[in-house]
């Protein structure tokens, strides 16, 4: 009886020592071993841990455990992870997963179980269209953005005829659907496109076919790993130096410094985010390079960004009950270092600015991360698809 | 001007060509592969990996050392077999009595724990490597622009695969390794050091890995994943030619280049898999392999 009593005590010290208003998991789920571990893997694990720090959660009285997983980009293996997260480890969200093919696979499984899905690695704009989901943010890019910053910026310099080079896969094909409305609508044509097995090794037999389409633009409707081979494959081929340009329509930062300056000068990019544009993101993005030894993609970045937005909605709410979190989230403006201020759109889609970059020349770059300059930035209020052509159909 | 199926002429030698360089890459590989199977009866799948490690040794020798692209043929290759022999001492060894499987699962571990080290180091993005002046540039072949690199590509691995074969089938080296493979016991009572020479030959099978790996790297990007996705097709492309058969490997490594290369331009969805459906027609018809031979 005694000791029952003494157990009894010990549990309530122990629970109360413990005990938060709200306790949060959340998941990050990328690829962690792939070719696109290098966009967000382990980094954007990190980019969620300095949220949850720079938020200073404990001091709000938030418990915020932070769960990482690799979904291999196949959507079955994100799939399990995604139930198991959410039936028997607790977790409330789920943040990052790219992978369109992934990404939509979590979209569909979080609105079944009504918990939230923070999207920031993968790129399909179905995410915010067909397949949207009030339990869905679509944070940092999207292939509508992509499509019209790049694609546009290329039909506008003469790129009238295009040819794709377009990942076998959701991504890919949303991409090509995506750029070639943009280009149909100024007036260009599509000659061609060829669908390219994921991962690929080996694009001179598809650069060939491009090539020989006589299209003033290759698109490489691809990412990661594949882009990088691509890129240097028409370069070897001497395909721009025949007066083809390549549009790379979704290029990071780690694909550029892969590639190395000599290989990927002049190239034309569409992202969401840069490490050295403002001293706010250059301060944050040192702090980020301290823990991994990389500057941070806009994946990453966007992680953060969504994570502390997220906080901050649980702490506004005082709870974190799906419905009136996500309410508060598209409520509130968003605000970060990183991003500046922003809108959540009911659909689900994040607004902010987006920026046509362009790859120094190796003679301009002043360091090992020294590799954009600003083109053009294209205002957040056009940078995404609007509102009304997204098809969401829970949007009135 | 007259079209084959819809394909110009010009486009076609264009694709045959790129598809012969592929297939150089799947001989040399799965030459490597063959040689170790033949002697030693494992199945090397640390294979991939060391290809990798062939490309990531040049890039290395490159960037932390100057040494230029034409000395990294002969280091990494050399350095890529020491870790070989070094394995098949530690490790390897002790497997030959076991069952096939033991071996695959040992190697199949080492290749997860050496991408695992690079990954960690060096990321998945890969690695630039500028290719040396020699290479760098093409020449039009009116048909197609073909750069020096592959060109390259197709004579080094033609003349690595010939020497090979040559020094198997027609030497007298080559006649005790094929003496030791059929009954390694009497082969040794002649005075052969058959441990040391099935050392050797795994140190040169890996080798040839270190090879492939040092060609692609100024073509492919140099990554730790860059052997997982070309090594079971290179595993497919064994099997085809028949497990360990030398002659048998090579001619099915150019071969499967060109039929893949085929495939890019005629159904390119399905050129990841073209292979591996020759590999099971094969097997319902000559479970042998094309060039093998039934025990």
């Amino acid at each position: 009886m005694k000791s029952r009593f003494v157990l009894a005590a010990l549990a309530g010290v122990l629970m109360s020592g413990t005990a938060y208003a709200t306790d949060v998991k959340i998941g990050v789920m990328n690829d962690r071993s792939g070719i696109y571990a290098d966009i967000g893997g382990e980094g954007s694990v990190i980019a969620a841990r300095m949220a949850v720090e720079d938020f200073d959660a404990a001091s709000k009285d938030i418990n915020v455990e932070i769960v990482s997983a690799d979904h291999q980009n196949k959507p079955d293996v994100g799939s399990n992870i995604a139930r198991q997260w959410y039936d028997t480890e607790g977790v409330d969200v789920i943040a990052d997963v790219p992978t369109s093919s992934v990404a939509l696979a979590i979209n569909e499984i979080t609105r079944e179980k009504n918990k939230i899905f923070l999207n920031s690695g993968a790129a399909t704009s179905d995410l915010t269209g067909a397949a949207c989901s009030p339990n869905t943010i679509h944070w940092t890019y999207d292939t509508w953005q992509l499509a019209h910053g790049t694609g546009g910026a290329m039909v506008e310099n003469g790129g009238k005829t295009w040819f794709f080079l377009t990942a076998d896969y959701a991504f890919g094909h949303a991409l090509e659907r995506d750029t070639s409305a943009v280009v149909k609508e100024a007036g260009g044509e599509v000659v061609g496109s060829v669908k390219t097995p994921f991962p690929g090794t080996d694009f001179s037999s598809f650069l060939l076919q491009a090539q020989a389409s006589g299209a003033q633009v290759i698109g490489l409707a691809n990412a990661g790993g594949d882009t990088v081979n691509s890129m240097k494959q028409a370069a070897e081929f001497g395909i721009t130096q025949a007066g083809q340009a390549i549009a790379g329509l979704l290029v990071f930062i780690n694909d550029v410094h892969s590639l190395g300056l000599d290989v990927a000068q002049g190239l034309v990019l569409t992202e969401s985010f840069y490490w050295d544009m403002n001293d706010g993101t250059r301060e944050w993005s040192a702090r980020f390079e301290e823990q991994t030894g990389n500057k941070p993609s806009m994946i990453q970045a966007g992680v953060y960004s969504a994570v502390l937005h997220y906080l901050k909605a649980v702490e506004a709410v005082g709870s974190k009950e799906t419905e009136a979190v996500m309410a508060k989230m598209k409520e509130m403006p968003t605000d970060d270092p990183l991003f500046g201020q922003g809108v959540v759109r009911e659909d689900g889609r994040k607004i902010h600015d987006s920026y046509l970059f362009r790859v120094k020349t190796p003679d301009k770059s002043e360091g090992e991360w020294d590799l954009y300059e600003t083109v053009a930035t294209i205002p957040a209020d056009k940078a995404f698809r609007p509102l009304e052509e997204g098809g969401c159909e829970f949007v009135k | 001007m007259f079209e084959l199926l819809g394909i110009p002429p010009q486009a076609l030698f264009g694709q045959l060509l790129l598809g012969l360089i592929n297939g150089s890459f799947y001989a040399i590989l799965s030459l490597g592969l063959a040689v170790i199977f033949g002697l030693l009866n494992i199945i090397n799948f640390t294979h991939g990996a060391q290809y990798m490690l062939g490309a990531f040794v040049t890039w290395m020798l490159l960037n932390y050392l100057g040494v230029n692209y034409w000395w990294s043929l002969l280091i990494a290759p050399v350095a890529v077999g020491i870790t070989g022999v070094i394995l098949e001492r530690l490790f390897i060894r002790r497997l030959y009595h076991l069952d096939h499987l033991y071996g695959l699962l040992l190697t199949f571990g080492l290749a997860l724990i050496t991408t695992g080290i690079f990954k960690q180091i060096f990321g998945v993005s890969g690695l630039p490597y500028q290719a040396p002046p020699l290479l760098s540039g093409g020449h039009n072949l009116g048909f197609m622009y073909l750069p020096n690199s592959r060109a390259w590509v197709i004579i080094a691995s033609a003349v690595v695969c010939l020497a090979t074969w040559f020094v198997i089938e027609k030497t007298k080296l080559g006649a005790y390794l094929r003496a030791a493979t059929e009954n390694p016991t009497l082969v040794g009572a002649f005075g052969v050091n058959v441990p040391l020479m099935i050392t050797l030959t795994y140190g040169f099978g890996v080798a040839l890995a270190g090879f492939a790996g040092v060609l692609a790297a100024p073509i492919y990007a140099i990554n730790p994943v860059m052997g997982e996705n070309l090594i079971i097709v290179v595993f497919a492309v064994v099997v085809i030619g028949g497990m360990g058969s030398i002659l048998g490997s090579i001619v099915t490594g150019f071969g499967l280049g060109l039929i893949e290369g085929l495939t890019r331009v005629f159904y390119p969805e399905g050129s990841a898999v073209v292979i591996f459906v020759i590999m099971a027609l094969v097997l319902l018809v000559k479970p042998a392999g094309l060039f093998g031979r039934t025990a």
